[in-house]
């Protein structure tokens, strides 16, 4: 069966749905901030000839129509990563400051990480942890490309994911960007769509929760905890969120993103979840031509403590 | 394991190859052998570059690894148990000294000496990773900053090393690329 089916019945346009998932993605390249500014990579395109055009939502992301984001000036200096639109979604949403402590808890191969280092002005400490010990050399490699010196990574199970080699005790945020179905990216990806089994969903459902159940533990009271996904499917997000509301102290909060989205849903397959699950957003690819996404933004109850 | 951290096999402290340690603040401060302070290294850059010691004053370093020293800007850790800490730095223990593509390409803008520019079509094949003669370079020989023009400015591209009228590029294959020539 093909995956995509058993969402149209959340999505507004189904045609139109259905007709974005099977259009290819085109190449995209955020600015990295830590060494280059927008304009400067504009340049440097315009110099070389790479047709670029801004995204329209955020002046420092191009998509790149002829493709080919690594063959220019700007990738070899480390000015641009390549990342699809969507996905610098959560590390906006998580806000993060300079000078913050902050857990990437599913970080490779660094996208986010160099991100969230990017919009702290490499300044603070990001913790990239992974359990895949391969995706982190990936993530190694993007992160010295893109002159990150404030990355501290590590090699865990986010589930039981320990703070002691740190110099403190909690994070004032942290994004658990989650293993998941990843149907939202079959418009890069369509083996995604033949490789999905229910069964998976299940599995991974189990270890999504146990991650962002870690996430809001580590965080500080007050601090803030983005939960993503490539995945359509409401058991791997609004269900993993309703179990966090459930069995953690923290809501879920109201936040703007600048792309189109839908609000996450409360009812499916005879489940119903906390209202408080429509203030995620779900990125439809017929909405802003790009991948599928959901995101959603917590704050980790009790008082907030100044440190 | 190499080099010094096998030497002896007396009580003094050795280089584990394996786990990130701080550099100590000095030479005096020094217990581990061979392994550079804090103090050679902001003297190194300044030396060599001249990257005064402001641009990087506020950076810890660390050696993994004989002689890989790697700069950080986060809190301190327990280095035992982290994969890696900020980015790799310099090679040291060895008789010239020499930073890193990455590092040159991060912090060589402050760099007021021992920076190479080149023309847009030599940038490329350094890039690619070809040696070329240049024996119009009348500065020091060694590791040199090589730069060019894009954008309206310069900007760092690696490492060279200069000798005997010789440009050798030292992008690790990694790093290399074939690009167009991009005329300014
Ligand atoms: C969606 S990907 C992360 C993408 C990454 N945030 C980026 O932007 O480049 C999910 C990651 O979760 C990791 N992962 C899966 N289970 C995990 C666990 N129990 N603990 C930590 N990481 C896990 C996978 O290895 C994978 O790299």
């Amino acid at each position: 069966m093909n995956p995509l089916d058993r969402y149209e019945p959340l999505v507004d346009d189904v045609d139109a749905f259905r007709a974005a998932c099977d259009r290819p993605l085109p190449s995209v390249v955020r600015t990295n901030g830590i060494k280059a500014s927008p304009d400067r990579v504009r340049e440097a395109f315009e110099a070389a000839g790479v047709a670029h055009e801004p995204v329209g939502w955020h002046d420092g992301i191009f998509r790149l129509p002829d493709g080919n984001p690594g063959g220019n000036w700007p990738h070899a200096h480390g000015w641009t990563h390549g990342q699809e639109e969507v996905s610098a979604l959560p590390a906006l949403a998580l806000d993060p400051r300079p000078g913050d402590r902050v857990w990437d808890a599913c970080a490779a191969p660094g996208s986010k990480t160099t991100q969230i280092a990017d919009l702290m002005d490499d300044e603070g400490t990001v913790v990239a942890n992974d359990n895949n010990l391969g995706r982190l050399s990936a993530l190694r490699h993007n992160a010295e490309r893109l002159g990150v010196t404030n990355a501290i990574v590590t090699n865990q199970d986010a589930r039981n994911f320990s703070l002691k080699p740190l110099a403190f005790d909690a994070f004032d945020r942290a994004l658990v960007d989650a293993p998941c179905s990843c149907e939202g990216t079959c418009r890069k990806n369509p083996d995604v769509l033949e490789e999905w089994t229910l069964d998976h969903v299940h599995g991974v459902a189990g270890i999504q929760k146990g991650i962002l159940t870690r996430a809001i533990q580590a965080t500080r009271p007050g601090g803030t905890v983005v939960y993503s996904t490539c995945t359509f499917a409401p058991e791997e997000n609004e269900a993993v969120l309703d179990h966090a509301l459930a069995t953690e102290d923290c809501e879920i909060v109201e936040f703007d993103l600048p792309l189109e989205t839908a609000p996450g849903v409360t009812e499916w397959d005879g489940e119903t979840y906390d209202d408080s699950v429509t203030r995620g957003h779900r990125v439809y690819p017929h909405h802003n031509d790009t991948g599928g996404f959901f995101c959603a933004k917590l704050r980790v109850g009790g008082a907030e403590v100044a440190r | 394991m190499t080099g010094s951290d096998a030497a002896d096999g007396d009580q003094e402290p050795t280089n584990d190859g394996q786990r990130f340690d701080r550099l100590p603040e000095t030479p005096a401060d020094r217990e581990v052998a061979g392994r550079p302070s804090r103090e050679e290294v902001l003297d190194w850059w300044e030396t060599r570059f001249g990257i005064g010691r402001e641009v990087l004053d506020g950076y810890s370093f660390w050696e993994k690894g004989a002689g890989k020293v790697w700069v950080f800007n986060g809190e301190a850790v327990d280095p035992s148990r982290v994969e890696a800490i900020g980015m790799t730095f310099l090679r040291t223990r060895q008789e010239h000294w020499k930073p890193t593509t990455r590092a040159v390409q991060r912090f060589g803008e402050h760099a007021t000496k021992n920076v190479v520019e080149l023309g847009p079509e030599r940038a490329s094949r350094f890039l690619a990773g070809e040696d070329q003669d240049l024996p119009e370079w009348d500065g020091d020989w060694g590791y040199l900053i090589v730069s060019h023009r894009i954008a309206g400015g310069t900007a760092p591209i690696g490492v060279g090393l200069y000798l005997y009228d010789e440009l050798r590029s030292v992008v690790p294959k990694g790093s290399r690329a074939d690009l167009p020539v991009v005329e300014e």
